[in-house]
């Protein structure tokens, strides 16, 4: 177990290589076992997940070709102290970016004095005209945030990006604790660990309050673009878990501003849909009229206050990449405080200044598309060949104000279970906020880990992993 | 329950009966190869035994146009392995194991988990794996597996509307597949009266027999020689022989009975009326119609239940 002290957080030998405390009841029992004995309890995950059919499906491979994600068999641990100022931190942001929404989407306080420019919010791609003036129930727009974190330097936390769309993988955070607590039931004896497994209960609760004012007890569904959706796993398990109905858009038809389901019984009127379907795709008659994954007239149904979507309709121009260096702005204007966590320092391409400055550090930094997601449209200076920066470089002169760039961090490590044994490998967080009458998460949320040696993507479409994130109760 | 779920539910488990069935006559099928009489009375039609399957599915033709010749190697391709069959073994498999996937949250964990390790394993064998240890061991396999996913939805899916649909697909597959068998066998193999009685004709009304798992019933039963007047009876009226057309049309009727209400009675009417044909039926009269023209017309009842399912639960158009 050796990490390069020098150059990466590692969060179980912090920097200076002797093992933290939090981790120290961990390792005591990892090294008590016998070599063979961590292999084998990795296949047997394997064989359990394959089984239970825990996979994602692959874009641009065969249709309904699916795939195992790695799970990785050594936990995540991270303090309580930790914890609390992260949650703290994520709480805060969320409550800015719901402010922001309303406000942006109502009388553009934000916009008229100046903070951001009004033509960057309203000509983004994704800002939706149609929301313009239109009251959601409890002033929430993004009711599920999926908010990534990373640590750098000496450990200090960075958010990377606010997903308030449609963030997946939360069912791989409730289910690789599952995992882990069936392979290792003895390991939760010696830590106290923090439990997750209510979040399916934290999400109906959310749904619930936030349904229309004349409803006083929703029935609430969740809308998948059906079976051959990557996150359709997900889908299911939440689902499931939540006792309600997963709709696909051929189960809705709207009647007289009115939501139902075709079910066996006749139409039953929905109340709460929980959407797992973008913005462009969920009415024929508002947005991209060849979807056939949305349901006709939905919009009419929502824009009557008859239907409650989460999230809602236009959230994305909160967390696109251009929006990004703003939130700081929106926390010091919408809730008068300092940011908690920090944001990364971000260069705008389309600034004449910043442009310059990057097109000089194609090499140290990382390119990112505005609209691009998934680890997809990106360009990581230091591992990148002479070829593809000349290429990047040819992209972004031709379109500057698509892309910008940020440090590369020197992203925290945590000790992975690879072929040579275990060894330090980087890691992110998805923590998942839940936003209803008041502002809730479970403790942790999906830790990805990018099994290559040094490589920092952690997006599973690119072969990336993940792992159990253990908050400690103290 | 959503109506796309009930569908899903009702044809996961008619194509889970559906790779049984095929298991079941491919096995017959070939324990019938095995026989001499082929020297008996070379070039006779029932002497290729190796067209039942393609008769008794209505697939000849599509078997004809992706091979030239009959041959157990090819029907056994096409019937096991083809995944561009929709009703091979593999296909159905598939088609069974996809419907559990899109409604997971329907179903129990044991029940999925079998129709996805069945599918994984089906996905993993190539032809030599199945003809490696003869092939009956291989549709000892697919039986065990649809045993055990029928026992597990006994043993572990809520007494609810989704447990009456997926139960409905698993009887009308079995009331289709028991009638095509028996008029493939009388109609279609032994169009010369000149054969019945003969020896190959008791080896094939045998066969017949166990490809339901009904021979030793009718041992028990009758006691006697097998006649195909009594083959008939026990196949269609006797409701006590769990593949006969009798016992599957009372479980039907039982459930649409408990299913169905009043905006939804056709599909209840319309199993009753199937249902008391075979409850007051008798097998001289069924001789007398012809067997070919009843079982013909009972696949047409049922085939227009399946359409008043659709209809009223399964995909509902609401005006």
């Amino acid at each position: 177990m050796t990490a390069n002290p020098k150059l990466f957080f590692d969060e179980m030998r912090g920097l200076t290589g002797s093992v933290l405390p939090h981790y120290a009841p961990y390792v005591d029992w990892l090294e008590k076992l016998p070599a063979e004995y961590l292999a084998q309890k990795r296949q047997e995950a394997d064989v359990l997940f394959q089984r239970v059919g825990i996979t994602f499906a692959v874009y641009g491979e065969e249709a309904g070709t699916e795939r195992l994600i790695p799970f990785d068999i050594v936990p995540r641990i991270i303090p309580a102290a930790d914890w609390q100022r992260l949650e703290s931190g994520l709480a805060q942001r969320v409550r800015a970016l719901n402010m922001f929404l309303r406000d942006i989407y109502n009388e553009q306080g934000i916009l008229k004095d100046g903070i951001i420019p009004a033509r960057k919010v309203l000509e983004n791609a994704q800002y939706r005209s149609v929301m313009q003036g239109m009251r959601v129930p409890g002033d929430t727009y993004a009711h599920i945030a999926g908010v990534d974190v990373v640590r750098a330097g000496e450990g200090e936390f960075y958010v990377l990006e606010d997903n308030l769309r449609v963030p997946s993988g939360v069912s791989y955070m409730l289910e690789n604790r599952k995992m882990m607590m069936r392979l290792f039931p003895e390991v939760f004896g010696r830590n106290e660990v923090a439990p997750i497994d209510h979040y399916p209960d934290l999400l109906l609760d959310t749904l619930r309050q936030v349904g229309p004012d004349s409803v006083s007890d929703p029935v609430v569904a969740l809308l998948t673009p059906g079976s051959y959706n990557s996150a359709y796993f997900e889908h299911t398990c939440l689902a499931q878990q939540m006792g309600i109905e997963l709709v696909e858009g051929q189960d809705l038809i709207v009647r007289d501003e009115t939501v139902y389901m075709r079910t066996t019984r006749g139409p039953k009127r929905v109340d709460v849909i929980y959407r797992r379907v973008d913005d462009d795709f969920l009415d024929p008659h508002v947005f991209r009229p060849d979807s056939l994954l949305g349901v006709p007239g939905l919009f009419s149904a929502y824009k009557a206050g008859r239907v409650t979507l989460a999230n809602a309709i236009g959230t994305g121009v909160a967390d696109d990449k251009s929006m990004y260096p703003h939130v700081p702005e929106m926390i010091q204007y919408y809730l008068g405080e300092k940011p908690i966590l920090n944001n990364v320092p971000t260069w705008q391409l389309r600034k004449k200044e910043d442009l310059h400055h990057v097109l000089d550090r194609l090499q140290e930094l990382v390119v990112k598309e505005v609209h691009g997601s998934g680890g997809y449209g990106m360009l990581i200076g230091p591992t990148s060949t002479m070829a593809q920066r000349a290429e990047f470089r040819e992209r972004i002169l031709a379109n500057p104000e698509k892309y910008i760039a940020q440090p590369t961090l020197a992203l925290s490590t945590c000790p992975t279970f690879v072929e040579s044994g275990v060894a330090p490998r980087h890691v992110d967080l998805r923590p998942f906020v839940l936003s209803g009458k008041e502002v809730r998460m479970v403790p942790g949320g999906l830790t990805r880990v990018a099994i290559k040696e040094g490589s920092l993507v952690v997006n599973s479409s690119q072969g990336g992993g993940t792992k159990d994130t253990w908050v400690l109760e103290r | 329950m959503l109506s796309r779920t009930a569908n899903d539910l009702y044809w996961m488990s008619r194509h889970t009966e559906r790779a049984e069935n095929t298991a079941r006559m491919l096995d017959v099928t070939y324990r019938m190869s095995l026989l001499p009489y082929r020297m008996m009375a070379p070039g006779e039609k029932w002497a290729e035994p190796w067209a039942l399957p393609l008769i008794i599915t209505g697939l000849a033709t599509s078997y004809y146009q992706r091979y030239s010749e009959l041959s157990p190697e090819n029907v056994l391709h096409f019937m096991v392995l083809d995944a561009s069959n929709s009703n091979s073994i593999y296909a159905s498999l598939q088609i069974a194991r996809e419907n559990a996937r899109a409604q997971r949250g329907a179903i129990t964990i044991e029940m999925w988990e079998t129709l996805n390790q069945t599918w994984l394993e089906m996905r993993g064998k190539s032809f030599a794996d199945i003809t490696a240890r003869g092939v009956s061991e291989f549709f000892e396999w697919v039986k065990d597996r649809s045993h055990l996913f029928r026992g597990i939805t006994f043993g572990t899916m809520i007494r609810d509307e989704g447990y009456s649909f997926s139960r409905l697909g698993t009887f009308l597959e079995r009331a289709d597949n028991t009638a095509r068998i028996l008029d493939a066998k009388y109609h279609t193999l032994l169009p010369s009266v000149d054969d019945v009685g003969g020896a190959v004709d008791y080896y094939q009304w045998s066969a017949l027999l166990r490809s339901v798992s009904a021979f030793s019933s009718y041992r028990k039963i009758y006691r006697d020689v097998i006649t195909p007047l009594r083959v008939a009876e026990l196949m269609i009226l006797r409701d006590d022989v769990p593949r006969s057309l009798h016992h599957c049309m009372n479980a039907i009727y039982e459930i649409l009975q408990a299913l169905c209400d009043e905006d939804r009675l056709e599909p209840e009417r319309l199993a009753g009326e199937i249902h008391a044909q075979l409850h007051y039926g008798k097998t001289e009269r069924i001789f007398k119609v012809g067997l070919h023209e009843y079982l013909l017309a009972f696949l047409e009842e049922i085939g227009a239940l399946n359409v008043e399912l659709n209809k009223h639960f399964l995909v509902p158009t609401y005006a």
